[in-house]
């Protein structure tokens, strides 16, 4: 069934917002409830709009499968990366060598409540993108195959 | 015979779950001496000012990559099984 212009066109507007809100979510996971998983969600629910309010056929112009897959795949293998670089150091599994002084995230945090500083966590950032990379890749995935079986009357 | 066997099978085993639920005690758990040391020491230990996502990422950073790991087996299953086949 064709949805009308109106889904259309708020499916349209929408899209772009739901993006930003996932990627705040994500990006935001050491500091603000919420983190990888919910992020990666949200961005999903954003693919099934225009899933949704588009023909199948027209909306895997945009959401392909095969890169839906390959980030996916992706999202894992940078997780899991992310946890053995640890060890090239000598420390751990999982060991967060970038948390105090790193390059990236490294800021010292302030110790009790107080405002948050988007440059600290070390590894845990790095970990929730990844997670919402796969988040999305996998939700999106699962629902282009739920999908593909609707029967549409062009 | 048989039927007589498995009602008596049957009343022993609620019999034993209701001994095991009524010897639970419900609400008000004991403060384990972890849940203060998580809230004092992951600001400084992970760096994150997030506990959950400290104790997600850092502290129980397994359980995270189990859940990855199932999250991804379950898109490899569902694309396995509703893939679309080469005869039709």
């Amino acid at each position: 069934m064709q949805m009308s212009s109106i889904v259309k066109t708020t499916a349209d507007v929408l899209f772009p917002f739901i993006l930003i809100y996932g990627f705040y979510i994500i990006i935001h996971g050491h500091l603000t409830p919420g983190g990888g998983f919910q992020g990666g969600a949200i961005l999903a629910s954003g693919v099934l709009l225009l899933l949704l309010a588009y023909k199948y056929a027209e909306s895997t112009n945009v959401v392909r499968q095969v890169v839906m897959k390959s980030l996916e795949s992706t999202g894992l293998l940078l997780f899991i990366i992310a946890a053995l670089s640890a060890m090239m150091l000598g420390a751990g599994f999982f060991f967060n060598w970038l948390s105090p002084g790193g390059i990236l995230f490294g800021d010292i945090v302030a110790y009790g409540s107080g405002t948050a500083n988007l440059n600290t966590g070390g590894l845990i950032p790095i970990m929730n993108i990844a997670v919402g990379i796969e988040v999305v890749g996998a939700i999106s995935v699962i629902l282009l195959a739920l999908l593909s079986g609707i029967k549409e009357k062009i | 015979m048989r039927r007589n066997l498995s009602i008596i099978i049957t009343i022993l085993m609620v019999g034993m779950l209701g001994v095991i639920v009524t010897g639970l005690t419900f609400g008000d758990p004991g403060e384990h001496p972890m849940d203060r040391y998580f809230i004092e020491n992951s600001q400084i230990e992970s760096g994150a000012n997030n506990v959950v996502a400290a104790v997600l990422f850092d502290y129980r950073g397994f359980d995270t990559l189990g859940e990855a790991a199932v999250l991804f087996t379950a898109a490899l299953g569902v694309s396995l099984v509703l893939r679309k086949r080469r005869d039709d």
